[in-house]
């Protein structure tokens, strides 16, 4: 019975002790440990999302760049082909016109041509015209020195004119 | 998903505990009816003889003592006015009675061991110790006696001296919570020097089994309301740990069978029950004074809720008592068949046993410390919980 009978001033000094460790270890200990403990986990999740956070943003950083990066290289494309079609426009048009050109000034050329031809032909008329005066003129002179030279002369001078 | 899997976990190793604790209790009770046995049969021869005693008193003080272990085990198991450290050397512990005159404080040491009275202010006082004391009928427990006139006991007189001594247990109880003060205070110091960085020594040790206490045994058994209940889940459970772990150590510190101590148990069990009903909600108090059965039920149910009420921390008290005290008795059976077969070839089956023994205890150290702390989250939790 001895065993399982309390004795009533073990029962007062536990219950003494008991209390006062209670009311110590609650001001002394538990309290600061608690809240350490709680504020620290509270600061590692916060730091935990805060990452998870970052590394969201930084995916989508990374997304952007990849998108501005794309755009960036299909307007390059657009621009280089616009200039590409614009240059092919510009080098035909500018065929073209050198072609017209061309054409307008061989056409003038030929015009020219024609013309000095006609002016040529006309001075050559106009000489050969001068000429046969003059031939006559001389033939005419030597005939009247000696009809045989006269002839030879006016031989001679035909032969001239033909290889004028 | 994963939730899922921690629930499973937990469930896991909570059948894993209690599995271990039925083992345990299976085991136990067995060893402890048996010594139980083993101590109530001499107990018959011993009153004999304590007639004899009590005839010629001191006989059996001097001279070739037969070992007897029962006495051995019970003195050890049961509380003391001094603290014996070895051979005939102990500590004498003041001795402070509250009696009709008024309180007597005076050291052990007067008494010799039992061998001598010794007269205080008001009046003489006999130590009776072990078995002679058991043959007398008192409730309280006393060890001191008043000693009348004529010398013998006046236990009328007897019974106005109540006795507030710092016996073994009290002093033991004290060194125990000298440490965890100096330890917890200095393990708080951690985190006020250490602000939110990371745990270190002590402070690395502790963590994970306050976080423990928290996480897995206030949080899941009392829910949302936790907070306010940590400390004193915090302090129960290390009171018991310490205590518990003390009493395993074979030398001075240690020794003491503070919560194989009923008086200690009964403490820690009746702050149990006035947490509970303290912070018991109206649906607890609801559950109990109309409990919902039939009204012409109510006359068995209400007794029984009632009951109940003293039922919980009963087990409690029985509980830590039982194991604690059966753990001290068979480690101290163990090693007294070494004198019982008075052979040191028994030694190394002894040493082995009580090397076995120990390791175990020192797992119930930790089991009981857990169980108390968790049965009593849970009659917390049923106190506070809010139905919807």
């Amino acid at each position: 019975m001895e065993l399982v009978t309390p004795s009533i001033g073990l029962v007062f000094w536990t219950a003494l002790a008991f209390i006062c460790l209670l009311i110590l270890l609650r001001k002394l200990a538990w309290k600061p440990i608690l809240g350490a403990i709680h504020e620290r986990e509270q600061s590692i999740d916060e730091a935990l999302n805060k990452a998870e956070l970052a590394k969201q943003e930084m995916t989508r950083l990374t997304a952007q760049n990849q998108d501005l990066m794309q755009q960036a290289r299909a307007e390059r494309d657009e621009i280089l082909k616009e200039a590409k079609t614009l240059k092919d426009g510009i080098l035909n048009e500018a065929k073209k016109q050198a072609q017209l050109e061309g054409a307008k000034l061989i056409e003038k050329a030929k015009i020219e041509i024609e013309n000095q031809k006609k002016v040529a032909l006309a001075e050559v008329k106009g000489q050969v015209s001068t000429l046969s005066l003059e031939i006559a003129e001389r033939v005419l002179r030597n005939q009247l020195d000696d009809k045989a030279k006269q002839e030879a002369l006016v031989a001679n001078l035909l032969k001239d004119v033909e290889l004028n | 998903m994963d939730c899922n899997q921690v629930f499973v976990m937990k469930v896991k190793k909570v059948m894993f505990v209690f599995t271990l604790l039925i083992a345990f209790l299976s085991f136990r009770n067995d060893a402890f009816a048996q010594v139980d046995s083993a101590i109530a049969s001499p107990d018959s021869v011993l009153a004999e003889s304590a007639h004899a005693v009590s005839g010629e008193p001191g006989a059996t003080a001097h001279g070739e003592e037969k070992f007897e272990p029962t006495k051995v085990i019970m003195e050890h198991i049961a509380d003391s006015h001094v603290w014996h450290l070895w051979g005939h050397t102990s500590i004498p512990l003041p001795v402070i009675l509250y009696t009709s005159g008024g309180l007597e404080i005076f050291s052990s040491a007067n008494f010799h061991n039992g061998e001598h009275d010794y007269q205080g202010k008001y009046n003489k006082y006999r130590l009776v110790t072990g078995l002679k004391q058991s043959m007398t009928k008192d409730m309280f427990n006393k060890n001191i006696k008043v000693v009348g006139a004529d010398g013998q006991l006046d236990e009328t007189a007897s019974d106005t001296v109540i006795d507030f001594s710092i016996t073994k247990n009290v002093a033991a109880m004290f060194i125990a919570i000298a440490l965890i003060v100096i330890v917890f205070s200095a393990v708080a110091a951690g985190y006020r020097k250490r602000v939110g960085k990371a745990p270190k020594g002590l402070q690395s040790f502790l963590e994970p089994v306050i976080i423990f206490v928290r996480d897995d045994i206030a949080k899941p058994n009392i829910g949302h309301k936790y907070a306010k209940f940590m400390p004193y889940l915090l302090t129960i459970f290390f009171f018991i740990l310490f205590n518990n772990l003390l009493g395993l150590v074979p030398i001075f510190p240690g020794s003491a069978n503070v919560t194989g101590n009923i008086a200690l148990t009964f403490v820690m069990a009746t702050a149990t029950m006035l947490v509970v009903n303290l912070n018991g909600n109206k649906y607890y108090w609801k559950h109990i004074l109309t409990p919902d059965v039939p009204w012409w039920l109510y006359p068995i149910m209400i007794p029984v809720e009632l009951i109940g009420i003293v039922s919980k921390p009963f087990a409690l008290m029985v509980r830590l008592f039982a194991n604690i005290t059966a753990g001290h008795i068979i480690v101290l059976s163990l090693i007294s068949l070494i004198f019982i077969f008075k052979t040191l070839a028994i030694a190394p089956v002894s040493v082995a046993f009580v090397l076995f023994m120990d390791v175990l205890e020192l797992l119930v150290a930790f089991l009981q410390a857990f169980i108390f702390t968790l049965l009593s989250a849970l009659f917390i939790g049923m106190a506070v919980e809010e139905h919807h």
